[in-house]
């Protein structure tokens, strides 16, 4: 009995003093935000609070003194009133009066929010299961956006990595987003498979992405700084795990940052011309894999079964190559997404590649980006024609 | 007043059948009751167990036990095992037990229908189980189970979509019986303006059933018809959408809400005056706020969406509309205060629970409140804000009211005193355990945590692990509750025919002895 005690006493304390002293930078309430919106939001959220604490101080102010001073133990007999007319009007007045004052302020705050008009840069976001992409639907290019690979690997079941020590964890990505301050951005969202919730607090809000329509919202972030959100619409086994990281950089930053990405698209488009060996495109396609496929297929290409197919031993990946590029490029029923505008060409064929040849598959074949990039016409390509 | 042993009929002498076959072929509306509320307790345990797993994963960041897609199927199956396996029989059982002892009747008015929706009830919920073992797993896409998602589920989507068919059944017959008991089966001078307000409250709850089941048998059976037979209802490519579910969803599921509240006020409206040694304050208030509520939850779905994409107009009629359900709300909680007031008040459990539910429901309205403040649900929605607020209306409204009527009627039901001090400290361990688990989770939400997450980064950790404790103990703590009722159906102290001080002044059922005998006002009582 007492060992139990013992042992019961010592795991509460171990728990709380590591729990203390590991996350002291735990927050109570909403943060304030970095926009005029989420400032209003904020003052809204404290306002409500503060009326309620009102009505509660009332309310449970009386009902306690009436335990206490009605009890039958402390010899109260009881009244025999049951109704009163006017006080039933008055209690049902003032609440009437209480909500119009809150709605006023909160209708204002809603109009605000919903005004999406003299945007000066607009930034396309889809959903995925489970990343998001970012097109600067101005500029004409965009990319994929997804947890780090440090989050990754200790998020996983039975990891050795301890979440403690991932900086950020779960609340960084390989790619952030790069937004000017004190610019109004208009952001449009949509997705490409199921229901997603784009949210960063230090805006103010979060937008649900919804495949085959177009939403829209907007933000002016008036501090430079690095804002972190996640996705908040359940979207699958995954949901947990597609944070988004917002960077607001001063203007001059900001181009600098815009100049280096067009490099950047550039090379890669080059990288796609260039001869690659078998070798070279395994060791890239296990990068590729490991960050687009294993969260359904697994580490090990075995899937789930009943939900996820096997790419280990898979009539595909073992089949005719042809048809393996078809399937990766424009995808297969509810779950398999089409990643041709999701990867560049170069990644594309490493990581069919990489199928090919891992898991103890034998196909042996492999295949050029050059082969894959006139099959892949990607997203930004649309956009230059627009300009 | 009258019993069954002065009437003359013998058929109404009948015990009930010996052997198991009793509560198989029971018409009997006390026997019926009985089952709903054993196989409510049951749920209660199983969809306990379900949110112990996924708050055993939440304990510490990092996934330790189980699969990201397991935990999802896990908090889907809880929500759906804790509303129609648990707290709607819950209250089933309390209305078919206490309707008829409460009007004066002798049994519900459709007494086989009322055996037949006990039953379809148990195999509805065994369908959804059965999901637990399919290749894929249980539903996992959340209780709301909005597409696309749960069209990628596998096998288990029909299951869930005909099992959702059969519940609506269920609890489709099960409101026809109390429209029509409550209706017909008064005893002579029972006005409606007279009834027990739990009566009043199951037969507006009976009506908003029937309003709003088909609907989402509607909505879960376009489901089914997209996912296998080609239509394309949620699906843009084919010219449907998505957010089109979500607005069936909500008018079926807001509605919901106050399909388990709304009962819950009217056991709370029964106890609260019998403790208070007082009659209600406000009843006819009471029965239109009662109205009011019902009415408005009809209108107020889409605050369910406000991140959706609506039109301004949407946005705002929704959040007005809303704001409005707090008037009525707030009637009924200033008229139990009122009844409290100068009343002469003692806290044995039935008012344990009830004192508690009151205070703890409040601060589910508060942040109600809160979250009808549209600008700012673009802050809260999908947070475990909204967990925390939902807990404290749902858990509060759907547990501690059928807790004080289980401790209140008990000893009518079995002929024997509960053990009070056990049922003092359930109540407390309860209160306490409770307020450990969910006042945390409002701080997390508010912080950015959003809900459905198996893991979560490290500054969320220390109120997790709060709230994981909680939840153990307030699962544990209801291991006593069982106790005690085993205890008082196998023997204790026997109970008056009034069990509570002068309580035949406050229902019919008071009048009877305790136990209620097999079968009640086979002659209809006198209403002064």
């Amino acid at each position: 009995m007492n060992n139990t005690k013992n042992l019961l006493r010592g795991i509460l304390v171990s728990a709380l003093f590591r729990a203390g002293i590991a996350n002291a930078d735990y927050t109570l309430n909403m943060p304030v935000g970095v926009t005029k919106i989420s400032r209003e939001v904020h003052d809204l959220h404290m306002m409500v609070i503060w009326i309620c604490f009102g009505i509660g101080l009332v309310v449970f102010g009386v009902m306690f003194y009436s335990f206490y001073h009605h009890r039958k133990s402390r010899g109260a007999v009881a009244a025999t009133f049951h109704e009163n007319g006017a006080v039933e009007i008055l209690w049902t007045l003032i609440p009437f009066i209480i909500l119009i004052s809150m709605a006023v302020p909160a209708t204002r705050t809603m109009m605000d929010l919903d005004d999406t008009r003299y945007a000066e840069l607009t930034i396309k976001v889809t959903g995925y299961q489970w990343k998001w992409r970012y097109d600067y639907i101005d500029e004409g290019f965009g990319f994929m956006s997804q947890l780090d690979a440090n989050s990754n690997a200790a998020r996983q079941l039975g990891s050795d990595v301890d979440p403690r020590s991932v900086e950020n964890y779960l609340l960084n990505v390989d790619h952030p987003l790069v937004i000017p301050v004190n610019k109004k951005v208009r952001f449009l969202f949509t997705a490409a498979d199921v229901l997603h919730s784009w949210w960063v607090p230090e805006l103010g809000w979060k937008k649900d992405t919804v495949p085959g329509f177009i939403n829209e919202s907007w933000t002016l972030v008036d501090r430079p700084g690095t804002y972190r959100g996640q996705c908040a619409e359940l979207c699958g086994r995954d949901h947990g795990f597609m944070p988004i990281v917002v960077i607001a950089k001063s203007q001059e930053d900001y181009s600098k940052w815009l100049a280096a990405q067009k490099a950047a698209i550039r090379a890669n488009e080059a990288s796609a011309d260039k001869t690659w060996t078998k070798d070279e495109l395994i060791a890239k396609g296990e990068e590729v894999y490991k960050a687009n496929c294993a969260s359904c297929h697994q580490a090990g290409g075995e899937g789930i079964p009943g939900t996820f197919p096997a790419i280990k031993g898979s009539a595909v990946a073992t089949g005719a190559l042809q048809q393996h590029i078809d399937l990766v490029l424009n995808g297969k029923g509810a779950m398999m997404p089409s990643f041709a505008a999701m990867l560049s060409a170069t990644d594309l064929a490493a990581v069919i590649t990489y199928q090919r040849n891992a898991f103890g598959n034998d196909a042996g074949d492999f295949v050029q980006p050059s082969q894959i990039a006139p099959l892949v016409k990607a997203p930004a390509d649309d956009e230059d024609e627009v300009e | 007043m009258t019993s069954a042993a002065t009437t003359h009929d013998d058929h109404h002498d009948h015990g009930p059948e010996t052997g198991w076959m009793r509560w198989v072929t029971t018409t009997n509306h006390k026997d019926i009751g009985t089952m709903y509320l054993v196989f409510a307790l049951a749920m209660l345990f199983v969809g306990g167990c379900m949110i112990l797993a996924v708050r055993a994963e939440l304990f510490e960041p990092g996934l330790q036990f189980v699969d990201p897609g397991f935990f999802n199927s896990m908090t889907t199956m809880h929500a759906l095992v804790m509303v129609f396996g648990a707290v709607m029989p819950a209250y089933a059982g309390l209305a078919n037990w206490m309707i008829p002892m409460m009007i004066g009747a002798p049994d519900m008015a459709l007494p086989r229908m009322n055996n037949m929706s006990f039953w379809v009830l148990v195999f509805a919920v065994l369908l959804l189980a059965s999901t637990l073992f399919m290749e894929g797993g249980a539903p996992a896409a959340g209780w709301t189970l909005y597409p696309p998602l749960v069209l990628q589920s596998g096998d288990n989507l029909p299951f869930a979509v005909f099992s959702v068919h059969l519940l609506g059944i269920s609890s489709i017959l099960a409101s026809i019986n109390i429209i029509v008991t409550v209706l017909n089966m008064r005893a002579p001078g029972m006005t409606l303006m007279k009834m027990p307000l739990f009566c009043w409250t199951w037969l507006i709850t009976a009506f908003l059933l029937i309003a709003v089941l088909p609907v989402f048998a509607a909505a879960v059976t376009m489901l089914l018809t997209d996912a296998h037979f080609g239509t394309s209802f949620f699906d843009a490519a084919g010219g449907g959408d998505p957010v089109l579910y979500q607005h069936l969803f909500w008018f079926f599921g807001h509605p919901e809400v106050y399909i388990i509240i709304l009962p819950a006020f009217g056991v709370i409206s029964t106890i609260v005056p019998t403790f208070s040694r007082k009659r209600l304050f406000g009843y006819s208030s009471m029965v239109y706020a009662t109205g009011s509520i019902a009415f408005l939850s009809l209108i107020v779905w889409a605050h369910h969406q406000f991140t959706v994409g609506m039109p301004l107009a949407g946005e705002l009629y929704f959040m007005y509309a809303t704001m409005l359900i707090a008037v009525p709300t707030g009637v009924k909680v200033f008229n139990w205060t009122a009844t409290m007031w100068r009343g002469s008040l003692s806290f044995e459990t039935p008012m344990l629970f009830s004192v508690g539910f009151i205070i703890l429901f409040t601060l589910g309205g508060f942040t109600g409140l809160m979250l009808a403040t549209a600008p700012a649900d673009f802050q809260y929605h999908d947070s475990y804000f909204v967990v925390a607020h939902f807990h404290y209306t749902l858990v509060v409204g759907g547990t501690f009211p059928v807790f004080a009527a289980v401790y209140y009627w008990l000893p009518k039901w079995t002929g024997h005193l509960y053990d009070e001090k056990l049922g003092q400290l359930h109540f407390w361990l309860t209160a306490i355990a409770f307020n450990i688990t969910f006042m945390p989770q409002h701080f997390l939400g508010l912080a950015g945590m959003p809900r459905r997450i198996p893991d979560y980064a490290i500054q969320f950790a220390d109120f997790n692990m709060i709230s994981s404790i909680g939840a153990f103990i307030l699962g544990f703590s209801q291991l006593i509750f069982a106790y005690v009722v085993y205890q008082a159906i196998k023997g204790g102290e026997k109970a008056s025919a009034e069990v509570w001080e002068n309580a035949s002044k406050m229902g019919l059922e008071w009048t009877v002895p305790s136990p209620a005998p097999y079968h009640t006002f086979t002659r209809a009582p006198e209403i002064e």
